[in-house]
């Protein structure tokens, strides 16, 4: 006979209030304290562009910004992000009609196609060219292995990518 | 009955030279919303009062359903309910199902389970946080059964049986022979036999299946999805929850990809309507990464082949004999469908005429098998393929000299091939030369022989040419059986064009179509191609099945081809009768007017015109100027049906046209293998589709590279793997292996353009891409590569260890 695992009834609704800054605006929310951080975007600040892909730290689609760099929101509580930074793709643009130079590059390029890896490699895509971590076709791949697109087999976004630098002209480019 | 009629419905004009819009790299009009994040995806959707479920999923691959104790956690602060296999059984019909009736499937595991990953139990609570933690304290006790993982034991006398009332394990067998296999065989110089294994993988888009159930107005429930393509389908959907088909209203979502893995993805919907019919209040379920992996509603192909080709000593082909056995996992929902695909193309791009095709079905503790890009002829691509290779080491040719010796050529069309099924028009030595060219096939032969020599390196070469059907006829889901329960000949697509009164364009689709594919832009690229208004400024919705027309959906490579039918027919009518206005207004006759860049003017007198806007205005405010008779409002539907099917005939000799309009494609690729760490590279790759008229060169060079990317995958990366106790062991990416921008190399992308004479713009489907062929030619190059250590691949995913073990053994042995 196999039996499921019984586990005592002890659930964890401990909150705490948190103070941070998303997409340039200081927010304030009492959160309990086991909300991963992807799911207080979300739910929370009604920011979808968040998307959950596998909420185990591999597929990289709820990338987000964090003081700058790119990090996995699905494998950080809310609580932890207390009094950092967070930028979204929403920061770059969230009018559909006025589109970011980066965003505009992967419209260009075709550099999707369902959109639900989109926000984190336009974020990703925003950071290695700051890094100036975008000057070869391998070196954008490798950039970008960190997060997986099952739609376009990458060239597309290698394309958007290198585009996109030369929108930015090395008025962003270069480390 | 005739198998051979002549099309007699939707023959579309001969095309004209030059399109405005058609077959020009245009941007995406769904892309600017996906860019700003705001792809209103199912979970995007905030709905009041909203619970959440989760799933307890099967730790064990067959039992039997002892007890579940739910009272631990009915006694959790915010879980409302607890439904169980008990619930559906006492208030559900089972879910639709093409296969046996005597496999019957619920949504929740009823009395036994028959994999791991099957649902056992659902828990449904004011946040996904309380749902799971209530699935974490339910108790069950199950009595384990004696399993079955490998299908050919399955098979076996004495094997557990997997359903009681179906008898055995044998979900299905058929064998069907066209012209005289034996005798091929017998007066062929050369048979080349091989045993090939196709593993399991599956679509995985980066969005899980999800549903939100609601109970809405005058008790209709509405449920809002991103799986269930078949707008005609919700009426079965109705009939597993045991309510008028009238009171469930369906509304399509978004998908964040599908791949086929949404394709009657029917359980996640189904599930979330009962579970909203039982609480009575809105529910959300949408899969989590393990829910998806282990429990999507299907996996794909995973078949093992005794397979035969006869050959001439100058390399033509004298037939094929296929013994297929399949995998089917628990539950057969789909029937053997992903075969009748394999029959569409069964001689691939090749010219000969005896073929036979054995199939036997196993039923297993695993997941249930479904579509997946190919529908199971990407798998038969493989295996002819992976038989004319050897053939050709065999006789000394060359892979394109034995390929180009067989190909059916431009002039024999339209053809039909051993089966029945016909294929419209290629031109599959174009294909080759342009592939040929384009990588310069001679300079890597050099290359390959200078760098094995001078710098020990192992280069191969691999070159494949293969079918893409497309635009399925629903024929081929049952012609396999002599008496079929639903023999179903209708597989439509509808569109609805408005002019509003101020004379802008709406386009209401009618199914589930955003799926990751282009369905937004092709719908309006064909409008703007008949009115001559920037697609841009068209607006797209799509009908909920309260109002949706006739509607199949993406699948099997057909959307592209049917929108552009529906949405011309609609534009037809609706441009009869802008005419008809103008031709009333301004007092001509209507056959002298002709509609230009969004006006109707004379012809040759351009100046005496009006534009759409003011016509529009006649249409909805000024019914005196209209002509009599004439009803107000600018609005034309069209249901465009399949170009061209034909029945199978009643004794199954020949199963009729079901999958004419055929696109062909060529790959090269140029692959580096180390042999001590079984480690490749690409050197390069092209790859060559012809898909007739190109609508968007640029998307459909994206779905070729994409499908590429999936065929690499389930070539060297990607299996769904039970252990021999039936454990599942790929339940995280990091077992499960989506290839990355590392892995995936840049293909570069070539077009021919046949057109098709029965479509619309003679548009075919493309949309399978490249999966048709990559998987062929990577193991080619494989093989080429390691030649000298008698590499054969005859399993895929291919893995390093294989590969290393080949280059071992093959040292050991010297």
């Amino acid at each position: 006979m196999t039996t499921t695992e019984h586990q005592a009834a002890a659930v964890d609704t401990e909150t705490r209030t948190i103070t941070l800054r998303v997409n340039g605006r200081d927010v304030s929310r009492t959160v309990e304290t086991r909300t991963t951080l992807a799911d207080f975007l979300r739910d929370d600040l009604d920011l979808v562009s968040v998307h959950l892909g596998c909420e185990h730290g591999v597929c990289g689609c709820c990338t987000i910004l964090l003081d700058g760099e790119s990090v996995r929101s699905c494998l950080m509580l809310a609580v932890q992000a207390r009094g950092h930074e967070i930028e979204t793709v929403e920061s770059l643009s969230a009018d559909q009609n006025a589109l970011h130079p980066i965003q505009e590059a992967f419209a260009e390029e075709q550099g999707l196609q369902c959109g639900f890896c989109t926000p984190a490699m336009v974020l990703r895509c925003k950071e290695i060219i700051e890094d100036g971590k975008a000057r070869t076709d391998d070196e954008v791949r490798h950039e970008i292995s960190g997060i997986l697109c099952r739609c376009t087999g990458y060239q597309n976004i290698v394309n958007a990518v290198q585009n996109a630098s030369r929108k930015l002209g090395g008025k962003e480019a270069g480390a | 009955m005739t198998t051979t009629q002549e099309p007699t419905v939707n023959a579309p004009a001969k095309p004209t030279a030059g399109y405005k819009y058609i077959g020009t790299d245009r941007k995406r009009v769904e892309d600017p919303r996906l860019l700003v994040g705001r792809g209103n995806y199912i979970a995007d959707m905030k709905v009041q009062g909203l619970l959440h479920a989760a799933i307890l999923r099967s730790p064990v691959p067959h039992a039997r359903i002892d007890s579940i104790d739910t009272s631990e956690a009915l006694k959790i602060p915010g879980v409302v309910a607890v439904l169980t296999g008990e619930d559906c059984k006492a208030h559900m019909n089972p879910c639709m199902n093409f296969g046996p009736p005597t496999i019957a499937q619920y949504p929740i595991a009823v009395d036994k389970v028959r994999y791991v990953g099957e649902a056992v139990a659902v828990v449904v609570a004011e946040s996904r946080y309380i749902a799971e933690d209530g699935v974490d304290v339910l108790d069950v006790e199950f009595s384990d059964l004696p399993l079955v993982t490998d299908p050919k034991a399955a098979l076996e006398p004495g094997a557990a049986p997997l359903h009681e009332e179906h008898g055995s394990n044998l979900a299905y067998e058929r064998t069907f022979e066209f012209g005289d296999i034996a005798a091929a065989m017998a007066d062929a110089d050369l048979v080349v036999s091989d045993t090939l294994h196709w593993g399991r993988s599956a679509g995985m888009p980066m969005e899980t299946s999800g549903a939100i159930a609601r109970p809405g107005n005058n008790g209709v429930l509405e449920v809002y999805c991103n799986s269930l393509n078949f707008s005609y389908l919700q009426f079965l959907v109705a009939g597993a929850l045991k309510i008028p088909s009238n009171k469930l209203k369906m509304q399509p979502v978004a998908a964040g990809g599908s791949f086929g893995s949404k394709f009657t993805a029917h359980k996640v919907p189904t599930l979330t309507a009962f579970l909203a019919l039982r609480t009575g209040r809105p529910v959300s379920y949408v899969e989590d990464r393990l829910d998806h992996l282990m429990n999507s509603d299907h996996h794909a192909s995973d078949r093992y082949y005794e397979a035969r080709m006869g050959f001439t000593k100058d390399g033509m082909i004298t037939g094929l004999d296929i013994d297929v056995l399949d995998d089917y996992g628990a539950y057969l929902q789909f029937g053997t469908g992903t075969h009748g695909n394999a029959l569409s193309q069964l001689t691939g791009p090749y010219r000969f005429r005896n073929a036979r095709y054995a199939l036997r079905a196993a039923l297993t503790n695993k997941c249930q098998q479904g579509a997946y890009r190919g529908f199971g002829s990407e798998v038969h691509n493989w295996v002819l393929e992976r038989l004319v290779d050897q053939a050709a080491t065999k006789l000394g040719l060359a892979p394109e000299d034995i390929r180009r010796r067989n190909f059916i050529l431009p002039e024999e069309f339209p053809y039909k091939i051993p089966g029945g099924n016909l294929y419209d028009s290629g031109n599959y030595p174009a294909v080759l030369d342009k592939a040929l060219g384009m990588i310069d096939i001679e300079h890597w032969r050099k290359e390959k022989a200078r760098l094995r020599e001078e710098e020990g390196r192992h280069i191969g070469i691999g070159i494949a040419t293969t079918q893409e059907r497309s635009v399925f006829s629903s024929t081929e889901f049952w012609f396999w059986f002599d008496e079929p329960a639903f023999p179903i000949t209708s597989s439509p697509e509808s569109a609805t064009i408005t002019i509003d009164p101020a004379g802008a364009f709406q386009l209401q689709l009618h199914c589930q179509a955003m799926w990751g594919n282009s369905p937004e832009t092709v719908a309006t690229t064909v409008l703007a191609e008949e009115f001559g208004v920037e697609p841009e400024t068209v607006n797209v919705s799509y009908a909920d099945t309260s109002r949706a027309l006739p509607g199949t959906g993406p699948g099997g490579s057909r959307f592209t081809v049917m929108v552009a039918g529906a949405v011309r027919g609609a534009s037809r009518k609706l441009k009869k009768k802008l005419i008809d206005i103008a031709a009333h207004s301004l007092e001509v006759s209507a056959d002298d007017l002709e509609l230009v860049d969004g006006q109707v003017q004379v012809v040759g007198a351009p100046e005496r015109s009006l534009g759409i806007p003011e016509l529009a205005g006649s249409a909805y405010f000024f019914a005196l100027n209209l002509p009599p008779g004439m009803e107000s409002g600018l609005e034309e539907s069209h249901t465009y049906d399949h170009p061209y099917t034909t029945l199978p005939a009643a004794d199954r000799s020949d199963l009729g046209v079901f999958y004419p309009i055929m696109g062909h494609a060529c790959h090269i690729a140029v692959l580096e293998v180390d042999p001590d760490t079984g480690q490749t590279s690409f050197l390069d790759y092209v790859a060559v589709h012809d898909a007739g008229t190109v609508v968007n060169p640029k998307s459909l060079g994206g779905h070729v590279t994409g499908g590429a990317a999936q065929g690499l995958g389930s070539t060297l990366y990607e299996e769904l793997v039970y252990d021999a106790e039936g454990q599942f062991k790929s339940s995280t990416f990091l077992d499960y292996l989506v290839p990355t921008a590392n892995e995936v190399p840049p293909f570069r992308i070539g077009h021919v353009e046949t057109p098709s004479p029965y479509t619309e713009f003679g548009i075919k489907g493309g949309g399978e891409g490249g999966r048709m062929v990559t998987p062929s030619v990577v193991s080619s190059a494989i093989d080429d590569a390691l030649a000298e250590y008698g590499m054969h691949v005859q399993q895929l995913p291919v893995k390093p260890a294989d590969i290393v073990a080949t280059v071992q053994n093959a040292r050991a042995g010297q």
